[in-house]
């Protein structure tokens, strides 16, 4: 145990608070992410994690605690502070516009310019050199698309979860953040993204990952956060614990001494 | 020609759920084209005098003024705004210009750049309160509209402003190409529309237009700017309602606090017309330049073949419900 303890975590948060008037949303919430995990965070509904993961993507600014990357204090104060320091999140569902074309949407945003005058003055953006980069990204991701220039909404859900992973992980340099991303999938379009996180792994970055569904998150993760009331109650692995003391400790029925 | 396009969206529109969308991508924007086609060919065949360069160049001088609006119309539609206060902007405008050039007895140059400025500030009002109030687009542009309508005839003291300068009136000027005379105004409002595509459709920030109109929370978290954006884009609405304004001087020789009453719902007409849908993010100005020009041959056409100027407002109203009809249909099959 005290071999795994010296890792610096790429990603960690300390006795985070958050609260919105009377309600407490984080109540002294710890977290670690390690390098090369995926990290499944596992709670009840209010139980903070959706909080927790806003505070660590920047999109909210906690009242107390400390978010460190790479041991280094961070201060968000927008989802574009968290990304220029390389954490990239996935959104639920609203991650893309359905109008544009994959290329598009990939780097929406962060567009590439024209060299030159054209670029310069005009901001004219280089669709040619954004269509090859973003084949480069679908293809080391191994995700199937007909071509990059249809637009989003023509795409499966699959296909479209793959292009919001595809973008995140394209520009994460530290880490993946993803919130439910199999929530609105079928069974054989869910497989296909738990693939691309365990891709994403392969490729060196680490990946958070918000989900409800309890059978996945002990197929994919190497550890489990499981939060209850504002706090991580406990972190667990699939290995040590079985599905029912997960449940059991996310739900308040055992204490996290009781299990393990 | 017309054949082969046609059996291309029938082809299209055989087969599974893909094609049929593809299918009404392709009519939003083929179907203004057609149209416009079909019409030029209906009033060919009913009118001699239409298919002549000279009416040609007459009906694109009588589109030119709500044409110039209709482009900055387009840039608030396409991100699911709407823009109510264009044409009493312009009318502001026109008054303006018209009444430091001639009244106030300045430098016409100076009189028309602070007429675009009134204007331009005009659309900066309405961008800041869309973005900082959150107010909705329709809301904030009818109060503005009322403002600025209110402020042309307190300003105008009723009066209509002649005895222009010259440099107030040349884009109502005209140089002939063969014997066909042609306005300024109508080679500036081409010139208008073509770098508004370009800023559309090859620029950053014509990406992030569609973006914020298309998915705004998508587009704010992958970090575009979007109030930016829409601040940006009721400004250069303004400032092109501001060179309406301009034209309008141009083409009718006055200052007229009368002017443009219905400008804002004929810009509208013509870019929804022309494809652009109300719901943001689909569109652009190509299309507006198609339904500016269906809108004008209706009544040019129409006019031409002696029939009542009232029938005019009964077509246009069919075709804006015809396209509506259309982007409504499409946006389902694509749901």
């Amino acid at each position: 145990m005290s071999a795994v303890e010296t890792i610096v975590p790429v990603l960690e948060a300390r006795q985070l608070v958050k609260r919105y008037g009377q309600v407490v949303a984080l109540a002294g919430a710890d977290f670690d992410l390690r390098p090369k995990e995926i990290l499944a965070v596992i709670g009840d509904n209010g139980a903070g994690k959706s909080t927790l993961i806003k505070a660590l993507s920047g999109a909210v600014i906690p009242d107390e605690g400390d978010i460190l990357l790479n041991g280094v204090p961070m201060h968000f104060h927008a989802p574009l502070d968290a990304r220029r320091q390389g954490i990239e999140t996935v959104y639920q569902d609203l991650a893309l516009a359905p109008a544009l074309n994959i290329a598009e949407n990939l780097f929406l945003g962060r567009e590439l310019r024209r060299r030159g005058v054209l670029g310069l003055v005009f901001r004219m953006a280089d669709r040619q050199r954004m269509i090859r980069e973003s084949r480069k990204y679908i293809a080391d991701l191994k995700i199937r698309v007909g071509s990059l220039t249809q637009a989003v909404e023509t795409l499966s859900g699959g296909q479209r979860q793959g292009v919001a992973v595809a973008r995140a992980a394209a520009f994460a340099s530290r880490v993946v953040i993803m919130d439910e991303p199999t929530a609105a999938l079928g069974v054989k379009e869910s497989g296909q993204v738990l693939e691309l996180i365990r891709e994403v792994r392969t490729h060196g970055v680490p990946v958070v990952l918000i989900s409800h569904n309890m059978p996945q998150v002990f197929e994919i993760a190497d550890r489990v956060h499981i939060m209850r009331l504002g706090r991580r109650v406990a972190t667990i692995t699939p290995q040590t614990h079985t599905m029912a003391e997960a449940v059991a400790l996310m739900t308040g029925a055992v204490s996290a001494a009781g299990v393990s | 020609m017309l054949h082969a396009l046609l059996a291309r969206i029938n082809r299209e529109g055989e087969g599974d759920g893909r094609y049929a969308l593809a299918r009404a991508r392709a009519i939003s924007t083929l179907g203004p084209l057609l149209a416009l086609i079909l019409a030029s060919i209906f009033f060919t065949t009913r009118t001699d005098r239409f298919l002549t360069t000279d009416n040609l160049s007459l009906v694109v001088q009588q589109v030119a003024v709500v044409g110039i609006i209709a482009i900055g119309q387009t840039l608030v539609i396409l991100t699911a705004g709407i823009d109510l206060s264009a044409g009493a902007v312009m009318a502001f405008g026109t008054i303006v210009m018209t009444r430091l050039a001639v009244t106030r007895g300045l430098n016409p140059f100076e009189s028309i750049a602070l007429g675009l400025a009134a204007c331009t500030g005009f659309g900066l009002l309405n961008g800041l309160l869309v973005t900082g109030l959150r107010l909705p687009p329709f809301i904030v542009t009818l109060g503005t509209l009322n403002i600025a309508f209110a402020l042309t005839h307190i300003v105008s003291n009723e009066e209509t402003i002649a005895d222009l300068p010259r440099p107030l009136t040349f884009f109502g000027e005209t140089f002939e190409i063969g014997t066909t005379a042609i306005t300024y105004g109508s080679v500036l409002a081409l010139g208008l529309a073509l770098v508004t595509w370009f800023a559309l459709a090859q620029t950053i920030g014509g990406r992030h237009i569609y973006a914020t109109g298309n998915n705004p929370d998508a587009a704010r978290l992958a970090g575009v700017r979007t109030r930016r954006v829409l601040i940006a884009v009721y400004t250069s609405a303004g400032l092109l309602y501001g060179i309406a304004a301009l034209v309008l001087i141009g083409r009718t020789g006055v200052g007229d606090p009368q002017a443009g009453q219905s400008a804002n719902l004929d810009s509208i007409t013509a870019v929804v017309v022309g494809g652009t849908s109300l719901f943001g993010g689909r569109g652009g100005v190509i299309g507006t330049v198609i339904g500016t020009l269906i809108v004008g041959i209706f009544r040019n056409g129409l006019q031409l073949m002696g029939v009542a100027a009232i029938y005019q407002f009964l077509v246009t109203g069919v075709l804006v419900i015809v396209a509506v009809a259309v982007d409504q249909l499409s946006r389902r099959r694509r749901a």
